[in-house]
């Protein structure tokens, strides 16, 4: 214990952010949220076919969800207000230093000494268990040479940079109680101590962040829905499984242990495979929902494994902000660590659709449009990322994040930017190219993370799923008013004028995508492009030069692919056969409040030194509201500086992109206006060009080799062979087995018993008939042979006589 | 009262089914409805004994052995009429109290071919005592004894009720189980040598190996002896394959009881008796039985990949399920084994569970074949659903019971107990984590290749196939509402078992 | 006179004998070569017992066995041919190859 505390004294304060312990009763109690959204999924599955009218089953979801967007929105008021309180009480007392090892609730009023004093237990017991760890040699020494660094590190960081200085951070308010508990394992802890589980929330900027973007896109998304999938064959199971989502994904985020985070995460899952399976009459869905669980299950094998490797090197804890504290204070070694953050790695890249995981997310668009905007683009697939952040020191350590070039989850994620941009492409279902889209972004969100941007990462899912979640819905938006093709050649073109609502806000929401000045994208675009390092005096955390490139690449791509997607869709000559009208009020709202944010929430974190004065005063309150404090129970990061001229170029960038799009279809609307692509272009006249479009046209045969390489071999032959084997090999034992004992016993019956033993006594009775077998021959019932044989017995006597004598 | 529980409580929950089915004797075949009757009532009046036990069972206390009764019995040999329940074997004597009556309530309109409800049901019940008994036995005689009067029932309901094949099936069932139960006896009795033959009793006998100093050499081969018994039962790789013929062959009813309880009878003798008496040689044999279950999980899933037939295809999923159970019973940590019995009991109700759904689209199809299948949500949609339920529970999704008798048992793997290969445990960490890959995979198939998609040309106007009927509804909701329950609060079986588990492995901290 | 000289004829008789009880498919030519058996035995016994000189007297008991003999043989003779006449009944044939009712 007094090593460990010691270190954390010396260094803490000096590495450390200022923090408080925000408190309301709202914190300790956002599990409600989740509680919300079960029980309108257990009514609506108990009640939801009697529900009086089954078509407006829609109002029970309606109403929870509603409900829980307004606790969240609270939460999150409460929170901000909280935070800026205390801002303001900060400048009168200088210190509010508190000891970083309790991390818990400070409760106001008696209800919550209970609260109270099981978040303690929850995580004081699990510091003993830390105290424990850290009093081994090996890792107090490490606690040490870490907590150096990050002293260094933070005295440039509060010296030249000023940016968090004269903020005190909010520390997360954790509250668990007991789940189960078990028997220990093995050594002194087979004396019988007891290892216990905790289920708890954390309510900290990250998940209070998450709480509000899940409810807000889920609530759209409800709404939307009413008119959408209106007289579905199963609009009740969609309404179920909606709620079961929005519930396991609030109940993912607001995990307190990795445990409760594993829960959450695969019934995400499943709900994505009922939801991307809802048309399951035809085949293609549920192979697509199969394709969707599988894959993620693949990636599951890492997330468990990285679980129990953190489970293990924390003492057997699965407490999230033990671990991150651990992690922090040198409590893991760095091997359990890279090991750990490697195999999580695994499971990100196969929830949030990183390179090479990423072949079901397109896939997942066989489901409902709606569906696709809130799980496939704003929430779930974000897991991954939001994994990341919930145990960030672990990752940045784990992959040596700091002061580097390159790392294994940034390259990842820079990958992922490229490869799914590209991939964009070449799709003719406008979906598709939004699904394509999300991959890359998330490739953004990975990067970010990657290089040690935090709060860029976090910020670009923030917008991400607010535009995200708007270009989807408009994309449903028009395949509901194109006779539900999401064909772009087809299907679709000039329907800018046939339905203009559609068009401003997927104006909006491509604007916000691509990253043009001032909408949302542009923001968080461009601090994650500061955060790489790359670009020169940024300050931030490593070199990523490579990635920053990278990054650049997919911001020429993403506006590239989406201006090809506008000019398909609204520009040049309607090729329907329908005639395409805006959609209704309960669809269009959604458009238009979405675009609405694609605008506006950018600028919750405008970096400090724009716009004057105004930057210092308004700018970076996200990074404010949802940054943990560093030092704690998160590490130590930098942020990077902005950089004026590396926004422009990225601007310049794009803008090029897109204007190269724009002439190609304007050049080839000049000569055919109905035409789509030009029928003798590159592809045709250049060998390497035909290449690369096959390659990305078969998505670099990463499916092939997933259905060819892997999944049918096991399906077929594979399984076959062990099949075989075991009919043929391990059964054929078993049966030969019993063959032989059955030979052996007819062999033993048959010579031995019958023939030697019991013929040996047929003197008597019938076993002398039965044995008489041979005998029988000879008793032919002639009295000539009988004769024959006694004179021939006579003989022979008398021959043996005659020789004997 | 509590004064007739602790000393003829468990005498009357084990024996009264057998009362039952000594009153059906009397009563002429042809009368069914009174056969059934009975049959139900003798199970539902055993498990308000069992409830009135349970009710009456110190839960601070569940390392203790409770309600003990110890008279002589065969005193020639030293055995004795030893009985007692501890918070091992409660989970398994509630999972059999629970199953006998739901699977007595499907038979009410589900008698198989060739009818015969009195004896049908005569047999469940002796069937109902052998697993009673095997649970509370804490005498290795006794157990032995209710071990081998399970294997007779069973064998006629698979010889009598089963399917075309089930001679074959029936007979191989029987002498498998009873060549591993030989050996299984010769362990015993060698263990009775050695120890001194003074006592049969397994928490003695315990302490009689650690006492006497028996070779390790020794202690091996008994071991071995046991595994042999146990692990057919269980059954591992590579003595699984009586279970897939015995599971395709009986009637419904056999598979659910074959698949919810008679197997867990070899993973429990591995906790109750094998380790605690011979921990040291369960060191030796842990690595072992750890590549077993670990070659069983990726294999059965194989074999699973490769069935045509429903039936088959669950059964075998057994195999890998089990491999789930055994790996976790060989780190030999409290956790490791706490983690098997929650998956004894998870997988009892799971697999029981899709056992009886394989049954009802028998009885509705007349074939199981998956091919023929498909579209069993459009024509069936609420049996569908539970399909897809059990499926999901089956493959290890957090939030149902399967997920807490898989994935502690992957996680015991990572740290096994003193003595014990940790790298190698590690490996079959990562292969068992594999393994749930594979799980997924040939449950999801099954699921899409019987439930989604449209109904073939050939069942798509069957008038016979209907949803869920009554009996169903009745036999299979406990099921249903137990797997979302234990899959929230896991507490509720490890709690229990806790305390007997860190008991039952102190031998071994020694 | 040797002894051996009527040892020889009993013998050859003896072996006529059992050729035709042996070849002979008639019951009563059977019957009648089983007495030519018998006959060679009476020879050997008679001759014995002339031959047997005890204290330089000659035997009576090898004559007593042949009366003896020819008795019982009268008496075979007689069954024999009941069994021969009733067979002739129930078969028309007296084949004795066809008489196979002693097996078991």
């Amino acid at each position: 214990m007094s090593v460990f505390s010691s270190a954390t004294s010396i260094f803490a304060a000096a590495a450390s952010d200022e923090s408080f312990q925000p408190s309301d009763w709202l914190f300790e109690n956002v599990w409600i949220v989740p509680a919300i959204m079960l029980a309108s999924f257990v009514y609506i599955l108990l009640f939801g076919k009697t529900f009086p009218g089954k078509d407006r089953v829609h109002f029970v979801g309606l109403t929870a969800i509603s409900a829980a967007l307004a606790i969240s929105l609270l939460t999150a008021f409460t929170w901000i207000t909280q935070y800026e309180g205390e801002q303001g009480d900060h400048s009168a007392q200088t210190s509010a230093f508190v000891d970083p090892s309790i991390v818990t609730a400070v409760d106001a009023d008696e209800e919550g000494d209970k609260a109270k004093d099981s978040s303690r237990g929850c995580l004081a017991e699990s510091n003993v268990v830390g105290d424990l760890r850290a009093s081994d040699d090996e890792y107090a020494l490490g606690s040490l040479l870490l907590n150096d660094i990050g002293s260094a590190e933070l005295a440039v960081d509060a010296g030249e940079d000023g940016k968090g200085a004269g903020h005190i951070k909010a520390k997360p308010v954790v509250r668990c109680l007991e789940w189960f508990s078990t028997g220990s394992f093995g050594g002194e802890s087979a004396t019988g101590d007891t290892l216990k589980f905790h289920i708890g929330t954390i309510a900290d900027g990250q998940s209070i962040m998450m709480l509000v973007v899940v409810t807000f896109i889920s609530f759209l998304v409800h709404l939307y829905s009413t008119e959408y999938v209106k007289g579905d064959r199963r609009y009740v199971h969609y309404y179920a499984f909606l709620s079961l989502f929005t519930a396991s994904m609030l109940f993912m985020v607001l995990s307190s242990s990795t445990l409760q985070l594993i829960v959450g995460w695969e019934l995400v899952g499943v709900c994505s495979f009922g939801l991307i399976g809802h048309w399951w009459e035809e085949k293609p869905n549920s192979d697509a929902a199969l394709k969707a669980f599988l894959t993620n299950r693949v990636g599951d094998i890492g997330l468990l494994v990285g679980m129990i490797v953190l489970f293990f090197g924390a003492g057997q804890t699965f407490d999230i902000q033990t671990i991150n504290y651990l992690a922090v204070h040198g409590g893991l070694s760095q091997t359990t660590m890279t090991v750990a953050a490697l195999c999580l790695m695994t499971a990100v890249m196969s929830k949030s659709g990183q390179f090479i995981l990423h072949t079901w997310l397109p896939d997942a668009m066989a489901g409902p449009t709606p569906v696709s905007a809130l799980i496939h683009a704003a929430t779930m697939v974000v897991a991954g990322v939001y994994m990341i952040g919930r145990l960030y020191p672990v990752f940045w350590f784990g992959m040596s994040i700091e002061g580097s070039p390159i790392n294994a989850l940034a390259f990842v994620g820079a990958l992922t930017v490229v490869g799914g941009g590209a991939l964009a492409f070449v799709q003719n279902d406008v979906k598709k190219v939004l699904a394509y889209s999300t991959v890359s972004q998330l490739g953004y969100m990975v990067l970010a993370l990657g290089v040690g941007a935090y709060t860029a990462g976090m910020f670009h899912l923030f917008t991400h799923a607010f535009f995200k979640a708007c270009l989807f819905l408009g994309a449903g938006a028009l395949s509901h008013a194109c006779h539900h093709s999401f064909d772009m050649k087809a299907e679709m073109g000039g329907l800018r004028k046939r339905m203009p609502v559609t068009f401003a806000t997927f104006m909006i929401g491509t604007l916000a995508l691509v990253g043009v000045f001032p909408f949302a994208g542009f923001w968080s675009k461009d601090e994650i492009l500061v955060g790489t390092g790359g670009f020169p005096s940024t300050n931030a955390n490593g070199n990523y030069t490579l990635l920053l490139i990278m990054g650049l690449i997919g911001a020429a791509m993403t506006a590239g692919y989406m201006t090809r997607v506008i000019w398909l869709v609204f520009f040049g000559e309607y090729r329907g056969h329908v005639d395409p009208h805006d959609p209704p009020p309960v669809m269009k709202y959604p458009l238009i409040i979405l675009a609405g944010l694609s605008v506006v929430t950018g600028f919750l974190n405008f970096p400090a030194d724009w716009f004057g004065g105004l930057g210092s005063r308004f700018g970076l309150k996200f990074e404010q509201w949802v940054e943990p404090p560093r030092g704690d129970t998160f590490p130590v990061i930098t942020h990077g500086d902005s950089n004026f001229l590396l926004a422009v170029i990225a601007s310049a960038v794009g803008v090029a992109s897109a204007a190269l799009v724009w002439t190609y279809y304007q050049k080839l609307y000049a000569k055919d206006p109905s035409a789509t692509e030009v029928t003798e272009g590159l592809r045709s006249k250049n060998k390497l060009a035909a290449g690369g479009y096959a390659l990305l046209e078969n998505k670099y045969y990463l499916d092939d080799l997933y259905q060819g390489g892997i999944a049918d071999p096991m399906k077929g032959p594979i399984a076959r062979a062990a099949y075989w084997l075991n009919q043929n090999v391990i059964d054929e034992v078993v049966n030969t087995a019993g063959r032989t004992s059955a030979m052996l016993g007819r062999f033993v019956y048959r010579y031995i018993d019958q023939g030697a033993i019991d013929g040996s006594v047929n003197l008597s009775g019938t076993s002398a008939s039965e044995s008489g077998g041979l005998l029988r021959k000879v008793q032919t019932g002639r009295v000539r042979n009988y004769a024959s044989l006694m004179f021939g017995a006579a003989a022979l006597l008398a021959a043996v006589f005659i020789l004997a004598i | 009262m509590t004064e007739f529980l602790n000393d003829w409580g468990i005498t009357v929950l084990v024996f009264l089914p057998l009362v039952g089915a000594l009153l059906m004797m009397f009563i002429p075949a042809k009368d069914e409805e009174s056969h059934k009757l009975i049959a139900l009532l003798t199970t539902v009046a055993t498990a308000l004994v069992g409830i009135a036990l349970f009710s009456e069972f110190d839960f601070d206390r569940t390392a203790d052995l409770q309600f003990d009764v110890n008279t002589s019995w065969i005193s020639v040999v030293n055995a004795n009429y030893h009985v007692a329940i501890d918070g091992m074997s409660l989970p398994l004597i509630a999972l059999t109290l629970l199953v006998v009556p739901l699977v007595i309530i499907y038979s009410w309109n589900h008698i198989p071919d060739p009818g015969n409800a009195k004896m049908f049901l005569m047999l469940i019940l002796v069937l109902h005592t052998g697993m009673l008994g095997s649970f509370v036995a804490q005498d290795i005689v006794l157990f032995f004894v209710f071990f081998e009067v399970v294997l007779l029932p069973m064998y006629f309901m698979i010889g009598v009720w089963g399917g075309p094949d089930r001679l074959y099936a029936s007979i191989k069932f029987f002498l498998y189980t009873l060549f591993g139960s030989a050996l299984m006896l010769v362990a015993f009795l060698a263990l009775y040598w050695n120890t001194g033959s003074q006592t049969f009793d397994m928490q003695e006998l315990a302490s009689l190996v650690a006492e006497r100093d028996i070779p390790l050499g020794t202690q091996v081969l008994i071991f071995g002896g046991m595994f042999l018994g146990f692990g057919i039962k269980v059954p591992m790789f590579p003595f699984h394959t009586w279970l897939p013929d015995a599971h395709t062959q009986a009637p419904t009813q056999g598979s659910v009881i074959l698949a919810a309880v008679l197997l867990k009878l070899g993973t429990y003798g591995f906790v109750r008796i094998a380790i605690p008496i011979l921990p040291e040689a369960a060191v030796e044999w842990a690595p072992w039985i750890g590549l077993l279950a670990v070659i069983g999980i990726i294999y059965g899933a194989l074999g699973c990949l490769a069935q045509t037939d429903m039936k088959r295809l669950i059964a075998f999923s057994s195999v890998a399920h089990m491999g789930y159970v055994m790996l976790g019973i060989a780190t030999l940590t409290p956790f490791g084994i706490n983690a098997a019995i929650f998956g004894m009991v998870a997988h009892g109700l799971i697999t029981g569970m899709l056992f009886f759904i394989a049954g009802s689209v028998k009885d509705r199809y007349h074939t199981l074949e998956i091919k023929r299948l498909g579209g069993l949500l459009v024509q069936a949609p609420k049996m569908g659903w539970i399909l897809g339920f059990c499926t999901m529970a089956s493959l290890g999704l957090p939030g149902l019971a399967g997920f807490w008798g898989e994935f502690p048992a992957i996680l015991a793997a990572y740290n096994p107990a003193d003595g014990v290969s940790t790298s190698l445990f590690r490996v079959y960490m990562v292969i068992a984590a594999i393994g749930t890959v594979f799980a997924a995979g040939y449950l999801l198939w099954l699921l899409q290749r019987t439930a989604f998609g449209t109904p073939s040309d050939e069942f798509a106007d069957d008038p016979e196939i209907t949803d869920m009927n009554m009996t169903e509804w009745i036999a299979w909701t406990p099921f249903l509402v137990l797997i979302v329950l234990f899959g929230f609060v896991p507490g509720i079986i490890f709690d229990i078992t806790d305390g007997a588990v860190v008991e039952s492995l102190k031998t071994l901290a020694r | 006179m040797y002894l051996t000289q009527y040892l020889l004829l009993a013998a050859v008789l003896f072996c006529i004998g059992v050729y035709g009880v042996l070849t002979r498919r008639n019951g009563v030519m059977v019957l009648m070569s089983i007495e030519l058996i018998l006959n060679a035995v009476n020879i050997n016994m008679v001759a014995f017992g002339v031959f047997n000189h005890v204290d330089g007297q000659a035997q009576v008991g090898g004559a007593v066995f042949a009366l003896f003999i020819i008795a019982v043989a009268a008496a075979e003779v007689g069954v024999g041919l009941a069994i021969v006449l009733l067979i002739y009944r129930n078969r028309q044939s007296i084949d004795v190859s066809e008489a196979s009712l002693m097996k078991g």
